[in-house]
């Protein structure tokens, strides 16, 4: 058992120490922290004021283009050639030109830049321009825009479940999808990377030659173990140190540059409420009403619905069930790494075995949508107990709730599974690590099984 | 001489052939036991064996009169023919590591290995990095962890693969000073010479079993053919009109001032019947038994087996 620590402690701090995985941990939390803050930095500098010249021959849009923070309206007096020519001495972003129709209302205009014109822009004007043939359409079909705004309604709909006790519990399957499907990527990639790094370490030391030194020692399989074990608290520790770092670089960002960040919000909400068809009557909306709608009855009523619904997941079985599946489905899957390290002579040689174990962990996440919209159907029940499928269908089941029957039944197995695939490549591995030079088959795989040992 | 290490027909049994069938060994204590036999033979797996590594399909280990099991290991040191080092770790760090991996305390291990460094003079390599070393440096390396903690048996398999002659010599004299402190070595080697020159008894394996064992002295005698090289001047005579059939001239050679010839001694007669025929026509200066080397004795021995 002391030499067991020893092992542990050798695989973990040797990696740890290693110049590569002190990159990846500063890098990584800034990568992540980088997909928060980027889109900030961006809209930040995309932030200077875009002047649109307008040239409407309609004469029906004039006022109804608002200047933004971002985008101002200029009318221009000039003809559209003039205007085309001095497009870049008036510092001009684009040209909108609406031309003048033979219908009643026109369905057109022409925007003239001197680069191609941001998406954000494009898309405002188009939904002013929209709202405000709309109004008009209707009102000359006699329709009163005020009318059509009280028909606008918002529907909610709460999901109640009733549990067998016949209690019931609002629940949201959004937010069940997103818990689920975000644990079981997270075991899918914990899996992948730290599998992947036990079964380089079997190489290395086969190709070291060191590993009959060592197994003279202690048994193949302490070595084994030791190695699983301490792989897995370098990913731990990995993980960790993301999450706290990139709590703290974006927290850090947050204070720094909160006004910007609030700022850009309320910009983005503006645009947002701007192009919501609710205001019909040609984006002439006092502030009091984007107010109003943000307090109003609607929103506030989804918010209430999401915290319910957040309350609804049993989030001490979600967060035991995740550490469980986490940590069982790793050490299931690093053992047969461990046996296919052990069986072959380099890294190039791992394709023909590393296939069989690889299909269900990708199965997995390629069912994931499959299975998020049947939580509870057979093919949910069986890959959800299969213990190679299990740590990441279960995850993705647990969120929706699943039967203390089925999540015990798929933690016994898993357990169960996790001897039996230790067992093999135990036998594997201590057979596999003191072969050199030969090239190995399934067939070979069996009979190392099948030795007395 | 009490035996140290005994295994009792060890059979060990792979999917397609057997690598050891009945295979027993007795290694007395304070001795250096050679494993001999040609490539594939099975030496590997029987040190495997003792080391327990794997386990035989049937046969009986001891070690000091016990039933051989995990607490001996620590009581062996092994150093195998593939052997290597950790190409990324400090070299002190790793030989602290595998120094405890074999039950020594860190402050034990530590003192030890000191002594050893000094002792080969390579301190300054303590804080470098094993792939920094040349295989020769390497080599020493392993030797030291695989003696740090003084086990009582050492297993060495081809020790001198990879060393230049004067860490041969190095290394030879460490095993005979360890033999004199009461240690106990198995040998495993293809060099015959380093056989002679070191080892009290030999076990000889092929194709799966063990073809011959004993005192290396003993073996010697057994496999003498009964023939003398004489030098000898004044020659009056060619030998072949001087000798009765009694006697067979397998070579005959002038050297620079005297004359060389090597007899094989048949029919009973002995090497007093031989001078007798011999000194009424030459001068002899020199009679000396020829013993066959391990080379000689092992390619016959593997020849016959065939």
């Amino acid at each position: 058992m002391n030499k067991i620590v020893l092992i542990i402690k050798r695989e973990y701090l040797t990696r740890v120490k290693k110049r590569s995985f002190i990159i990846m941990t500063i890098l990584g939390p800034i990568l992540m922290a980088a997909l928060f803050i980027v889109p900030v930095y961006i809209a930040e500098l995309e932030g200077e004021t875009k002047l649109v010249g307008i040239i409407d021959e309609t004469g029906l849009f004039y006022d109804k283009f608002r200047s933004t923070e971002n985008i101002k309206f200029l009318t221009l007096d000039s003809d559209l050639e003039t205007a085309k020519q001095n497009i870049t001495n008036e510092d001009l972003y684009a040209i909108l030109y609406i031309p003048k129709t033979e219908l009643s209302v026109p369905q057109s205009g022409m925007l003239y830049s001197a680069k191609q014109p941001n998406i954000v822009v494009k898309g405002y004007i188009k939904n002013i321009m929209r709202k405000e043939v709309e109004a008009l359409k209707l009102s000359a079909s006699g329709v009163d825009p005020d009318i059509l705004k009280s028909i606008k309604t918002n529907i909610n709909l709460f999901t109640i479940k009733i549990s067998e006790g016949g209690e019931e519990e609002k629940s949201s399957t959004e937010l069940s999808m997103a818990v689920g499907f975000i644990c079981g990527i997270l075991i899918y990639i914990f899996i992948f990377m730290y599998g992947a790094l036990v079964m380089r370490g079997v190489i290395e030391e086969k190709t070291n030659r060191i590993v009959e030194v060592i197994v003279s020692s202690v048994k193949p399989f302490q070595l084994m173990m030791g190695k699983i074990v301490g792989v897995a608290m370098v990913g731990l520790t990995q993980f960790a140190l993301w999450v706290i770092f990139t709590l703290i670089i974006v927290s850090t960002f947050m204070s720094f540059f909160s006004d910007e960040i609030s700022s850009y919000q309320s910009s983005q909400l503006k645009i947002h409420n701007e192009m919501l068809p609710v205001n019909t009557n040609g984006g002439e909306i006092p502030s009091e009403d984007i107010q109003n709608t943000l307090e109003g009855g609607d929103i506030n009523e989804s918010v209430i619905a999401i915290f319910e619904s957040i309350q609804s997941i049993n989030f001490e079985v979600v967060i035991l069930s995740f550490l469980f599946f986490f940590i069982g489905g790793y050490f299931l899957y690093g053992a047969l790494f461990a046996a296919i390290g052990s069986a072959v002579d380099s890294e190039t040689d791992t394709q023909q075995f590393m296939l069989p174990i690889t299909v269900p962990l990708i199965l997995s996440i390629v069912l994931a949508q499959f299975i998020m919209n049947n939580p509870d159907g057979p093919a949910a029940f069986w890959l959800s107990i299969f213990p190679l499928t299990s740590p990441v269908i279960m995850m993705i089941r647990i969120p929706f709730g699943v039967p203390y029957t089925d999540l015990y039944l798929s933690i016994v197995l898993m357990i169960l599974g996790f001897l039996g695939a230790t067992w093999l490549a135990g036998k594997i591995y201590r057979t596999g690590i003191l072969m050199y030079g030969k090239k190995i088959n399934y067939k070979e795989l069996w009979k190392w099984i099948t030795y007395k040992n | 001489m009490i035996t140290l290490f005994e295994a009792q027909n060890i059979t060990k049994q792979f999917a397609n052939h057997k690598a050891l069938d009945k295979v027993s060994i007795s290694v007395p204590g304070q001795s250096i036991f050679g494993l001999l036999g040609p490539n594939g033979a099975g030496k590997t797996t029987l040190i495997r064996i003792i080391n327990q590594i794997t386990a035989p399909d049937s046969g009986r280990l001891f070690f000091c009169d016990e039933k051989l099991q995990s607490k001996h290991i620590e009581k062996i040191g092994y150093l195998p023919e593939e052997r290597g080092l950790y190409k990324k770790m400090k070299v002190g760090e790793q030989a602290l590591y595998l120094a405890r991996l074999k039950g020594l305390s860190k402050a034990d291990a530590l003192k030890k290995l000191r002594e050893w460094f000094e002792k080969f003079e390579i301190q300054a390599w303590w804080n470098k990095k094993v792939e920094e070393l040349s295989k020769g440096m390497q080599q020493k390396v392993q030797f030291i962890v695989t003696i740090i903690h003084e086990p009582e048996l050492l297993i060495f398999d081809e020790p001198f693969s990879g060393f230049d002659p004067i860490n041969v010599n190095l290394l030879k004299d460490e095993i005979l000073r360890i033999k004199e402190n009461g240690g106990t070595i198995i040998f495993s080697t293809h060099n015959m010479a380093s056989v002679e020159e070191l080892c009290d008894h030999i076990a000889l394996i092929d194709k799966s079993k063990k073809i011959l064992e004993g005192r290396v002295k003993d073996i010697k005698k057994e496999y003498k053919s009964n023939t003398y090289e004489i030098n000898y001047t004044n020659r009056q005579k060619d030998l072949i009109e001087i000798l009765s059939n009694n006697f067979k001239i397998i070579e005959q050679a002038k050297e620079e001032d005297t004359f060389r010839a090597n007899i094989r001694i048949m029919n009973g007669k002995n090497q007093n019947d031989l001078l007798r025929e011999l000194l009424p026509y030459v001068s002899i200066h020199s009679f000396n038994e020829i013993l066959p080397t391990m080379n000689d004795i092992f390619i016959s021995k593997v020849k016959e087996n065939e």
